[in-house]
């Protein structure tokens, strides 16, 4: 076999391999083509910079999400201590350059220890991550109540304002080039790391990366440490965009509901072993771009939450398309 | 004593035990929480809830989850006031029962049919629900109280003070134990909690199997909805909301294992039990929502490291 012909076969497996994630990509942007093409402004900085502040919440949260995802558990918490990560930010991120530098430390290490916390239940407790998760999320929604009992508090007002605004010349939203450090600093690191490599491996078949010599417990407590770390980052965004910090459980319900969501549109298995943070990025953008095309295409109110309903039940079905290809269906039980 | 010990669960005694100490510790703050009267209230409260956990612990026991529980409650909550505003009061109850069934029938084909993973494919019926019910309320203002009939289900005492929901969970909670130890749909409820390919193997129809559970959680949830509309003497919405996480934790702690396969009915009943009355010990020791949060949170993985650890996976 020549080389050309091998990098073509190994071409075609990545793109078969990453297939959740070009579609993904592909379907977001024909929905942001749809929604600048109608919206009265048309593609102009602020329109494009309000839509990634919005969307970069929700994608953190779902990076967050597919970390566990890929181990084969599930992190129920992220909402949780996204959550928490804000009021506790609108609490120390503040005053002097240093303690606004120490408060967004505090807040990161908090994000992780929450993850570490989550991580050590299900490596040394043995405890399924979805029951760990759903207990370890009522103790974090906790502490943000102990933290901020009613909404309120502030944040340092020029960084939220640059973190939330533009840079290069009011060209590039600063929101995006956070997510990118995200994705680079994070992300990139952990996925080609052996840790990481690891994490899929367990995913796929735990027994047989047992087998192979693979550190289960240190790759899931990785994989559920660095998850608490990008929540953190995301509750430190949503302080910056809000100002504020509030510990409101609707609000943790629905990222936690939607990371999971945007995860499983972003081409990642629920089951673990497949897909990746790149993809969920997209999977958030997409579940963002649905509520601003309701916005542009000015369907009343009353009908919107039906119609995110609709599309979110058959975006997570479109994968049921292998259902009807199965030849065997012994196939379907694993 | 020895054979007796053996055919109850570690869990199901543990969390008996639980309750025990909970009651014992509350009666030293205040002696009223062992009369009768606060504990008929505690059963009252804790019948929604188990109503709730009935269908979600056969769902779970499957190897699935019901995650449309919060706005199935609220489907049957808000459908079968309004029914009673269009039609009479008569059709209050079968029709508020009927939306929740019809949920969970789809929700049962999403999971059988397409084999989309339960946890999302419930989350977005959950979505699709509350999306019905905003239109349902938006523009029209339904009917939204309850009929007489709801009320004295919810809120009644019939028989020597003890409440009637009590008595509806009573009867549910003798039908499920018939189902899982007496019938066959029972035993392929176990059987696929454990490995759906071998019970495919064996000839069952796991597919049915799969959607009458989910269909039983429907109506239950939506049962639930109905009787919390008839004891708050409204339906409105979000109103299930708060019972999502209890009733999952519930089933947990009642030795239901979360992957399938294996639990009893009278832990269900523990969980539900014990869940309900360290909500109420907590309330009324005025303990601030962060604190109950808190220790509601540790007391979950705190009872689970006791009894509910895992296997270590070794090859």
């Amino acid at each position: 076999m020549s080389i050309a012909t091998t990098t073509l076969t190994d071409w075609k497996l990545r793109a078969g391999q990453s297939q959740g994630l070009l579609i993904a990509v592909a379907v977001f942007v024909a929905m942001f083509t749809l929604y600048i093409t109608n919206h009265p402004a048309g593609l102009t900085v602020p329109v494009v910079t309000t839509a990634a502040n919005k969307a970069v919440l929700l994608a953190l949260v779902a990076m967050a999400q597919t970390l566990p995802v890929l181990t084969g558990g599930l992190d129920l918490s992220v909402g949780m201590i996204f959550v928490m990560t804000n009021c506790l930010a609108s609490a120390i991120v503040g005053g002097e350059p240093w303690q606004v530098a120490l408060g967004i430390v505090g807040v990161l290490l908090a994000g992780a220890l929450a993850g570490f916390v989550n991580g050590a239940i299900v490596v040394y407790g043995r405890l399924q991550p979805i029951i760990t998760t759903l207990a370890t999320g009522a103790i974090y929604y906790g502490f943000a109540l102990l933290i901020r009992p009613v909404p309120g508090g502030n944040v340092d007002g020029d960084l939220a304002d640059f973190m939330t605004y533009t840079v290069f010349g009011e060209t590039v939203p600063t929101s995006l080039l956070a997510l990118l450090a995200a994705v680079l600093i994070i992300w990139l690191p952990f996925r080609h790391s052996v840790i990481g490599r690891g994490c899929y491996a367990i995913g796929s078949a735990e027994g047989a990366a047992y087998m192979s010599g693979v550190a289960i417990g240190r790759s899931k407590l990785a994989a559920y440490t660095l998850s608490g770390l990008l929540a953190g980052l995301a509750g430190l965004m949503l302080t910056f965009v809000t100002y504020s910090g509030e510990a409101s459980a609707p609000i943790g319900g629905t990222y936690t509901l939607n990371s999971i969501a945007a995860v499983v549109i972003g081409g990642t298995s629920l089951y673990g072993g497949a897909g990746g943070a790149i993809g969920s990025i997209f999977g958030a953008f997409i579940l963002r771009t649905i509520d601003d095309l309701l916005f542009v295409f000015d369907l009343p109110p009353l009908w919107q939450p039906l119609f995110q309903g609709v599309v979110l039940l058959g975006a997570v079905s479109l994968g049921a398309a292998r259902v009807f290809r199965v030849k065997n269906r012994l196939e379907l039980f694993n | 004593m020895q054979a007796l010990l053996k055919r109850v669960d570690k869990p199901v005694v543990i969390a008996f035990g639980f309750i025990v100490v909970l009651l014992l510790a509350g009666s030293l703050y205040s002696s009223s929480f062992l009369s009768a009267n606060y504990l008929l209230q505690q059963l009252q409260v804790a019948a929604f809830l188990g109503l709730i956990a009935s269908g979600v612990m056969l769902v779970i026991l499957l190897g699935h989850i019901d995650l449309s529980i919060p706005w199935l409650v609220t489907v049957g909550g808000m459908m079968s006031t309004a029914a009673a505003g269009w039609w009479g009061p008569e059709w209050a109850i079968p029709f508020g029962v009927f939306c929740g069934l019809v949920f969970g029938i789809i929700n049962g084909l999403g999971v059988a049919i397409l084999r989309v993973p339960s946890m999302i494919f419930t989350l977005g019926i959950n979505a699709v629900a509350q999306g019905v019910m905003v239109l349902h309320t938006g523009g029209f203002a339904p009917q939204d109280s309850a009929t007489p009939l709801m009320r004295w289900l919810a809120v009644d005492r019939l028989v020597l003070g003890i409440p009637n929901a009590v008595f509806i969970w009573a009867l549910l909670g003798i039908a499920i134990v018939v189902i899982l130890k007496r019938t066959p749909l029972g035993r392929y409820i176990y059987a696929i909690g454990n490995r759906e390919g071998a019970t495919y193997l064996s000839g069952v129809n796991t597919r049915l199997i799969i959607v009458c559970c989910f269909a039983i959680s429907g109506m239950c949830s939506a049962l639930a909805g109905v009787l919390l509309a008839g004891y708050s003497s409204k339906g409105y919405q979000a109103m299930g909301d708060p019972y999502l996480l209890p009733a999952i934790a519930a089933v947990v702690l009642g030795g239901t294992h979360i992957l399938g396969g294996r639990g009893t009915y009278l832990g269900t009943v523990a969980g539900v039990v014990l869940i309900s009355l360290l909500a109420s010990i907590l309330s009324v020791m005025q303990m601030p929502e962060a604190g109950r949060q808190i220790i509601y949170g540790g007391v979950i993985v705190g009872m689970l490291l006791v009894y509910g650890r895992g296997q270590r996976v070794l090859g």
